[in-house]
């Protein structure tokens, strides 16, 4: 369905036909906003409240020298791990969009590794995630939209680089 | 016996309080957003999803990212709400950071890099995929942990600061 939509002429000075044919997830339930909205505001209160949003904590974890953040990963994963565990195990599914509940598991690939490695690199030298860097500019760091235009260029790389293996490989699928 | 409290001082310099609820309540947030809807919402996909908006790349144009780029958009201006809210009340508000912009910026690029090659950032592996026990985000959390590490401690070491 994508390469349709590639192959659709642009309309002039509007907006190109992207995403046609896709029913967006939102459009389940009208609560959906309203509550993802709620979600990411406490998530956004956590990452504030735990001082996160700062790259210099998360450099101090780092260099081992405050290891708190292991309470912020601990105490978020037990939360969610109960509540993950508790609605997976009941069988039952979402009320707003029917989705059956089941735990998050990913294949391991030599992607899932190599990744991990350079966002590690990336982590240890600026102190940022996507997440609280997110939370940083919320905070007024206005100086983290350097971190947060440089993720951007960095995911666009990555799906340009993977676009241009597929073509390569004859391969029109990808992950 | 007198050393524990000392040990846990230097662990922990400035207490564990704020961070434990910090994370309660990162938890919290993720858990009310999978109670009402399934998803295990990660925070590193709205890069590629919102990047679906503007590039024709058929990497962005995939159904997942289509269908999720509206409300990973509200998702990221929740997070940004809440934590702006919460500086505004404790009178925090307009910290900047001293992390030189060159860090950021080529962090960042990196971040974005990998997260998104390797399916998940701190949210999506460290938190969701922990949790659900999975052993592709208990490597890689491993892995961008030790990684992190390992380049932080050689940035104190050539006196890279801050």
């Amino acid at each position: 369905m994508s390469n349709a939509d590639k192959k659709e002429p642009a309309t002039d000075g509007g907006h190109p036909m992207q995403g046609s044919g896709v029913v967006a997830d939102h459009e389940s339930h009208p609560l959906f906003i309203p509550l993802v909205f709620l979600g990411g505001f406490i998530f956004g209160v956590g990452l504030a409240v735990s001082q996160m949003a700062r790259p210099e904590i998360v450099i101090e974890f780092l260099q081992l020298r405050d290891l708190g953040l292991l309470f912020v990963m601990g105490g978020a994963s037990v939360v969610v791990g109960i509540t993950f565990w508790e609605l997976t195990l009941s069988g039952r599914s979402a009320p707003m969009t029917g989705k059956q509940f089941g735990l998050r598991l990913k294949s391991l690939d030599r992607n899932s590794v190599v990744g991990g490695g350079i966002f590690g690199i990336g982590w240890g030298l600026s102190g940022i995630c996507p997440g609280a860097a997110y939370a940083s500019v919320g905070i007024g760091n206005i100086v983290m939209l350097y971190g947060i235009g440089g993720m951007f260029i960095g995911a666009y790389l990555q799906g340009q680089l993977r676009e241009t293996q597929s073509r390569v490989a004859g391969a029109v699928t990808s992950d | 016996m007198f050393e524990l409290p000392l040990l846990i001082e230097s662990l922990f310099p400035r207490g564990i309080e704020h961070y434990l609820l910090g994370g309660i309540l990162i938890g919290l947030g993720t858990a009310v957003i999978y109670v009402g809807t399934g998803i295990h919402a990660g925070a590193s996909t709205f890069l590629e999803s919102t990047l679906s908006y503007g590039s024709k790349l058929s990497r962005f144009q995939q159904p997942k990212f289509i269908s999720s780029r509206d409300w990973r958009v509200v998702f990221t201006l929740g997070i940004v709400s809440g934590a702006m809210t919460y500086a505004l009340l404790s009178g925090e508000f307009g910290w900047v950071t001293d992390v030189q912009p060159w860090r950021l910026f080529i962090g960042g690029i990196l971040v974005g890099i990998g997260t998104r090659l390797g399916k998940g950032c701190t949210s999506g592996h460290g938190v969701c995929g922990v949790a659900s026990g999975s052993r592709t985000s208990i490597l890689n959390v491993a892995i961008f942990m030790l990684v992190a590490i390992g380049v932080a401690q050689l940035l104190l070491a050539v006196g890279v600061t801050p």
